[in-house]
């Protein structure tokens, strides 16, 4: 499963200072929405049968989030730190090979 | 040598925002706009002033416009009245909350309906909470001083944000005045260039007005708030420094008599040069009345209006702005709560008065005076008192 580009931070949003916020809280760093666990609020996880999926890659082109990758093996898989549980690649895939299931507590 | 002369105060607010040599005025050209911007316009079309003049289609769109251009790093400035400056409401809360060191003249007018040209303060009053530094002028030279002042103060690393210079319709804003205009050269000194830490630019992207959730909101407006606070310090090392330079003092708070004084009158904007002569003629007749004149507004200088009122038993406050259904004037309101905690504090009575334009003439101000030792002995059933209306 490709892996979440999470840089390391001195500190994340959620414990900045209000002394450590950017001027007008601009946003100094290009794409570091990247940082953002997006995936934090699904409820449902996408998961692939292999033995189904024909490596068409349309869930790919689907994907909202732009959240699922391809393995080396030439399959396609949601990164679960963006992948937000919308459930529209299990809708889509044209093999039925994505199931969403339920996360877990 | 800077010499004085006769100028209608728009005009010469005009004149000021070209000796603080902007880089871009926005502004909508029709009502209730004054000559500032017209004046800009001209100083624009006819190359005194090398300046982007950018006409829009409404206020709300000319402080949209003076945020992307202060975001660049261009030193901006508009200028608008009453229903304008209501139609820049929102706006206005984000060139603050983006720290944008844009100033805005802004010439005070009642508020529709009925429909009214002239001065009050409800437009004022309607953007107290936007976040914006703000103070009251009391004749065209302040308002010259401080529009070149306010991007000193606004522009300041410290400090970031912008500034409105309240000053009254007509009773300012149309009337023509003996008024000094800096040099060029001393402005030059005085004021630096805008050096923006964030600007816009492709070279060093950033993200402006980007999405914040509740785990931070909160951490942001508190970081703005005590910049805001903070502003004070920088304001008056701003009116030092211009005192030291151009010789005119300005302080948060004026005192105008007040020695002894045990009634003291309170205004803001124009009025307080006719509660000035009235404080005389009464102080000729023996009568301990002072006045004192609060020019700060925002950040709201609560350690110097406590050290001014202090000592007196009656403080008369006159607002231009009713707050419907509330605590009557928005001035008075906010001066009764900066004196709550003090042990020792006069009784405070509040007027209402001069709505739309109705003078306030100096026997107006003696029998508001007189009221108002009555109703401090007396007390009222009522929040504040409404000053002069017919029964
Ligand atoms: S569930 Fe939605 S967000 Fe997650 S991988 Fe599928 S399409 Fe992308
Ligand atoms: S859409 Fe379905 S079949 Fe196509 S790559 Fe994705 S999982 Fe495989």
């Amino acid at each position: 499963m490709a892996k979440a580009k999470v840089k390391p931070k001195a500190k994340a949003e959620g414990e900045l200072s209000w002394k450590e916020i950017e001027i007008g809280c601009f946003i100094t760093e290009p794409g570091n929405a990247t940082e953002f666990r997006t995936g934090a609020w699904r409820s449902r996880k996408p998961v692939v049968d292999f033995s189904k999926c024909n490596k068409c890659t349309l869930c790919y082109y689907y994907c909202p989030d732009g959240c699922i990758a391809k393995t080396p093996e030439g399959y396609f898989v949601a990164d679960l730190f963006y992948c937000k549980g919308c459930g529209i690649c299990a809708e889509e895939c044209p093999k039925d090979a994505i199931t969403m299931v339920e996360e877990e507590k | 040598m800077a010499k004085r002369v006769g100028l209608e105060v728009s005009v010469a607010v005009g004149d000021a925002a070209k000796l603080a040599d902007v880089d871009v005025v926005a502004a909508y050209p029709i009502t209730p706009q004054t000559h500032i911007v017209e004046h800009l316009a001209e100083l624009v079309a006819n190359g005194e002033l090398r300046a982007a003049y950018i006409p829009v289609e409404s206020e709300h769109s000319a402080m949209s416009a003076c945020l992307g251009a202060s975001a660049v790093g261009a030193r901006t400035f508009t200028a608008t009245a009453s229903q304008g400056l209501e139609l820049m409401h929102e706006v206005l809360y984000v060139a603050s909350a983006l720290r944008l060191p844009i100033v805005m003249a802004v010439v005070n007018r009642a508020l529709s309906a009925p429909i009214s040209i002239w001065c009050d303060h409800s437009d004022a009053m309607a953007v107290r909470d936007s976040g914006w530094i703000q103070m009251f002028v009391e004749n065209g030279q302040e308002a010259v001083d401080n529009v070149i002042c306010a991007f000193r103060i606004g522009e300041d690393r410290r400090v970031l944000l912008p500034v409105m210079i309240h000053l009254d319709g007509f009773s300012l804003s149309h009337v023509i005045e003996p008024i000094i205009l800096p040099e060029q050269s001393e402005v030059a000194r005085f004021l630096p260039p805008y050096d923006p830490p964030l600007p816009l630019d492709p070279e060093k992207p950033v993200t402006v007005g980007a999405f914040a959730p509740p785990f931070i909101y909160t951490e942001v407006k508190w970081a703005q708030e005590m910049t805001l606070e903070g502003a004070k310090e920088v304001i008056l090392e701003c009116w030092r420094e211009f005192a030291n330079t151009f010789g005119r003092h300005y302080s948060p708070v004026e005192s105008y008599r007040t020695e002894g004084a045990k009634v003291l009158l309170m205004t803001m904007g124009s009025l307080s040069e006719t509660a000035m002569v009235a404080v005389d003629k009464m102080r000729d007749e023996g009568k301990e009345v002072g006045l004192i004149k609060l020019r700060l507004w925002r950040p709201f200088p609560f350690a110097e209006l406590r050290q001014a009122v202090r000592d007196a038993e009656v403080l008369i406050v006159l607002d231009r702005a009713l707050s419907f259904g509330g605590p009557g004037g928005p001035v008075c309101s906010e001066v009764k709560a900066a004196l709550y905690r003090e042990a020792r504090r006069p009784e405070v009575v509040g007027f209402v008065g001069g709505l739309g334009g109705r003078d306030i003439s100096m026997a107006d101000f003696e029998e508001m005076v007189n009221q108002g030792i009555k109703l401090a002995e007396a007390g009222s059933e009522r929040e504040f008192e409404i000053f002069g209306v017919r029964e």
